[in-house]
């Protein structure tokens, strides 16, 4: 085999208190996507920082095409062929496409930028993954949808003759479909000899693309594979422990009660006829595709965005709630799937946001430290049984990791008791221990009588974790499936195939 | 990933500066330019001096302390100083030179003043105006009502009754020789403002709402009803300001000109994030009187009115960039 397009030899970064890589080697031949895989906090961002120039490492070489570089600015980096596509993405969204291709080296004609060769070239590049006619170069960014602008970003990385593209985490933000057309991408970014650093925690990506695959923990290299292991012993070596307990048990059946939410032909401008019943104890995932639906149901039941018609009714008395205070001083709770814009007061301590309900629910004049559903101390003790950890309960909540940010929510509806409690997308972004940890919180929670709505886009998540599954399509709830349904039929439900096949 | 491994790192250091008692800058400042005055006016130290400094920045800390509640919810009040000419236009008119008619011209001048808040806030939470629109239109309309309602010159005087809150000096006091009213009003508005706003569920919702309204909305957080209250405590603040001001400034219509941004200045020394979410009231009565501290330095050192107000504008600026420094060196978004 030739040299490595990158190689990164014994890297070593620390940060005040924290040793973030520790003698870490790596390297990304051409013509092969190498999965970086990792919990959150092992190293696999600082680690391709280093390699983009935007941090300096402490020790070790990087190695570009055969010769030692030192890159002290991300400049360096991209005039070396080094790309990276970082999960925000770094599109301007006012400009046209072609304009954000070619930032900062706009094609020129008589000292004035010529659109049209612009055009042309922005077009060129979309072309090679065959998407020239699902964008146009002078469309607004902000119009495209989040998959067409990640594509955006590659072809600027394409443009830029990139001969290393790093992804981090590229279907963070994207649904089913549009995972596919980013699969389709790379392959054919692959056959271009295009070395490709895919950083992901998803089994199903790394068994689906990766050429190799490389594990890192806590900074170290855990293990490196120079084929597709089985996802067990990615999972192994990523967590450190094996997963046997992963998914809570499901609900026995003497452990499902009466009905707790029931709702009969619910709906409004984005929901048609939606019927069904929750029981106590039971948790019950709704699947379907992006738009299908699903968090539109969960804010209506909220009182967010409340039903229009139908009846809903809790625990048996009426409950087509208006308002979410509404909704939570029945008994109703909910997580939000976007922690930050939706669950999370950033600026307040890990405790604060614990108690923030309620309080809420408390009146507006009483002592803030003792209110009728839980005191400090007691918030205290709940945020150490879902173990938040932190380096103290009074510190902001900002400096928490995902996951143990969306504990302290979870801890924040504990106390509160509710008796239906909705999670939207409970484990998005945060990491495997973490997810483990969320699931187990929903089955005791589901084991003292509550009911457990779970919306989800992650398939295996839903199958591993729900005691049923109903499927939202357009709107509608398509089908109801038992536990131990394959992830076929749910996706046959979830995109209407079945009509077609029938 | 990096941000954790930053973030984590953040964490140790704020865990280890948790351990040292955090004490708010503006209290060192404060206390640094308290010296200043005292070398440059030794007669400071004596309670003539700084009794009397403490009375002159009675107002403003007052109308901060409620200013401060408006900010940590996520808006700005720009109608207080407007208030504070009403209140004082307003109650002169009313009492016309009768001293007898002053124990129900202030219950009316803080009906007036709730109304304003209730005004604002409904404005603000129902019909979604931006705070910064809402009150500058209630700014221009309550100093065009103080106008019309004086026809342009207020009459006179405040009757003694009514200025006894502002310019009375309760005398024979043990250790200080002499208390004015208007710093014992400052004590109690400051200490029920301080219980509201850091030891009640009160404050914990502002603070929520100003951090993140969505979040607030969705955890439950009646989130109108508590900015409505925002408004009506810094309108109610605003009057109270009114009523001292009355009591040693004299009758005209401009009397509150410029406070509502003294107030905000006040509450930026004070450490208050601009956008909302935090902010704590001690601090923003120590931002009001380093403000009229520096006010005085500048006094002694002769400097005129126009000077003030460019090195007002300065402070406003430098406290708001330095806050944000600072935020992003404790490894804040």
């Amino acid at each position: 085999m030739s040299s490595p397009a990158i190689e990164m030899r014994g890297i070593t970064k620390s940060f005040p208190g924290v040793k973030a890589l520790k003698s870490v080697s790596f390297s990304a031949f051409s013509g092969e996507v190498h999965a970086l895989a990792g919990e959150n906090g092992a190293g696999k961002s600082t680690l391709m920082k280093i390699l983009s120039g935007l941090y300096r490492p402490d020790g070790g070489a990087v190695i570009v095409g055969g010769t030692e570089r030192h890159f002290t600015h991300p400049l360096a980096a991209i005039r070396a062929g080094i790309a990276v596509i970082y999960q925000e993405f770094s599109l301007l969204p006012e400009r046209t496409v072609a304009q954000n291709i070619f930032l900062g080296r706009e094609p020129t004609r008589f000292g004035l930028i010529d659109h049209r060769a612009m055009n042309d070239e922005a077009r060129r590049v979309l072309a090679l993954f065959g998407s020239a006619h699902r964008i146009e170069p002078d469309t607004v960014v902000a119009d495209l949808d989040v998959a067409s602008q990640q594509l955006v970003e590659i072809a600027k990385a394409v443009s830029l003759d990139a001969r290393v593209i790093v992804m981090d985490e590229p279907t963070a933000a994207l649904n089913e479909a549009e995972c596919e057309v980013l699969f389709g991408l790379v392959d054919t970014l692959r056959k271009r000899g295009v070395a490709i650093v895919y950083i992901t925690h998803r089994m199903r990506e790394i068994t689906r693309l990766a050429d190799r695959v490389t594990v890192l923990k806590d900074g170290e290299t855990a293990a490196s594979f120079d084929h597709v292991p089985e996802p067990d012993a990615i999972v192994r070596a990523m967590v450190g422990r094996d997963l046997g307990d992963f998914y809570a048990e499901p609900a026995r059946l003497e452990e499902i009660g009466d009905v707790v939410l029931s709702v009969r032909n619910a709906g409004n401008d984005r929901l048609k006829s939606v019927s069904f019943d929750l029981r106590a104890g039971e948790i019950v995932g709704f699947a379907g595709l992006q738009g299908a639906g699903r968090v539109a149901l969960a804010q209506a039941i909220f009182g967010f965005t409340p039903f229009t018609e139908g009846e809903v009714t809790l625990a048996g008395t009426p409950a087509r709630f208006t308002s979410p205070r509404e909704a939570i001083r029945a008994g109703v709770g909910l997580l939000p799937g976007d922690r930050k814009a939706e669950a999370l007061v950033l600026m307040q301590s890990v405790s604060d946001n614990g108690m923030l309900t309620a309080r809420a629910l408390s009146g507006l004049s009483a002592k803030a430290d003792a209110t009728p559903f839980v005191s400090a101390e007691e918030m205290e003790t709940l945020l150490r049984n879902v173990d938040v950890r932190a380096g103290s309960f009074s510190q902001d909540i900002k400096a928490l990791s995902g996951g143990n940010q969306q504990k302290a929510i979870v801890a924040r509806w504990l106390a509160l008791a509710p008796r239906l409690l909705i999670f939207i997308e409970p484990t998005r972004g945060i990491d495997v221990n973490a997810k483990a940890g969320i699931y187990h919180l929903m089955r005791d929670l589901a084991r003292k009588g509550a009911a457990i709505m779970m919306v989800s886009s992650d398939l295996p998540e839903v199958l591993g974790a729900s005691d049923r599954i109903l499927v939202m399509r357009s709107g509608e709830l398509v089908a109801a499936f038992p536990r131990g349904v394959s992830e076929a039929d749910i996706m046959l439900a979830a995109t209407g195939e079945e009509a077609v096949a029938a | 990933m990096i941000r954790e491994t930053a973030g984590s790192a953040k964490t140790h250091a704020a865990a280890r500066a948790g351990r040292l008692p955090k004490i708010n800058p503006v209290f060192f400042v404060l206390a640094a330019l308290l010296v200043a005055i005292t070398l440059s006016n030794p007669n400071f130290v004596e309670p003539t001096g700084y009794m009397n400094f403490l009375k002159r920045a009675a107002p403003l800390a007052i109308l901060a302390a409620g200013q401060i509640y408006v900010i940590v919810s996520g808006g700005f009040d720009l109608s207080a100083g407007s208030l504070i000419t009403l209140t004082v236009v307003g109650s002169s008119m009313l009492l016309d030179n009768n001293a007898d008619a002053t124990w129900w011209v202030i219950p009316v001048m803080y009906a007036v003043g709730l109304a304003v808040g209730v005004v604002n806030g409904v404005v603000v939470s129902f019909l979604r105006v931006p705070s910064l629109i809402a009150t500058l239109g209630m700014m221009i309309t309550l100093n065009g009502a103080a106008f019309m309602w004086s026809s342009g010159s207020p009459r006179g005087y405040l009757p003694e009754t009514f200025r006894f809150f502002g310019r009375v000096n309760l005398q024979g006091i043990p250790l200080v020789q002499f208390l004015p009213v208007a710093l014992l009003v400052l004590m109690v508005v400051g200490t029920v403002l301080f219980w509201l706003m850091h030891r009640t569920n009160l404050g914990r919702m502002l603070h929520a709402l100003g951090d993140n309204p969505r979040a607030a909305q969705m955890s439950g957080v009646p989130i109108e009803k508590v900015r409505i209250i925002a408004f009506v405590i810094s309108s109610l603040s605003a009057v109270t300001a009114g009523i001292l001001l009355g009591g040693f400034a004299g009758v005209s219509t401009d009397v509150g000109v410029g406070y509502e941004l003294q107030a905000i200045t006040a509450c930026v020394i004070g450490g208050a994030q601009l956008l909302g979410g935090r902010g704590s009231v001690p601090a923003s009565i120590a931002g009001a009187l380093t403000l009229t501290a520096i006010f005085t330095l500048l006094n002694f050192i002769g400097l005129p009115k126009p000077v003030r107000d460019v090195v007002q504008g300065l402070i406003l600026i430098v406290a708001v960039v330095l806050a944000t420094y600072r935020r992003n060196r404790a490894g804040g978004t």
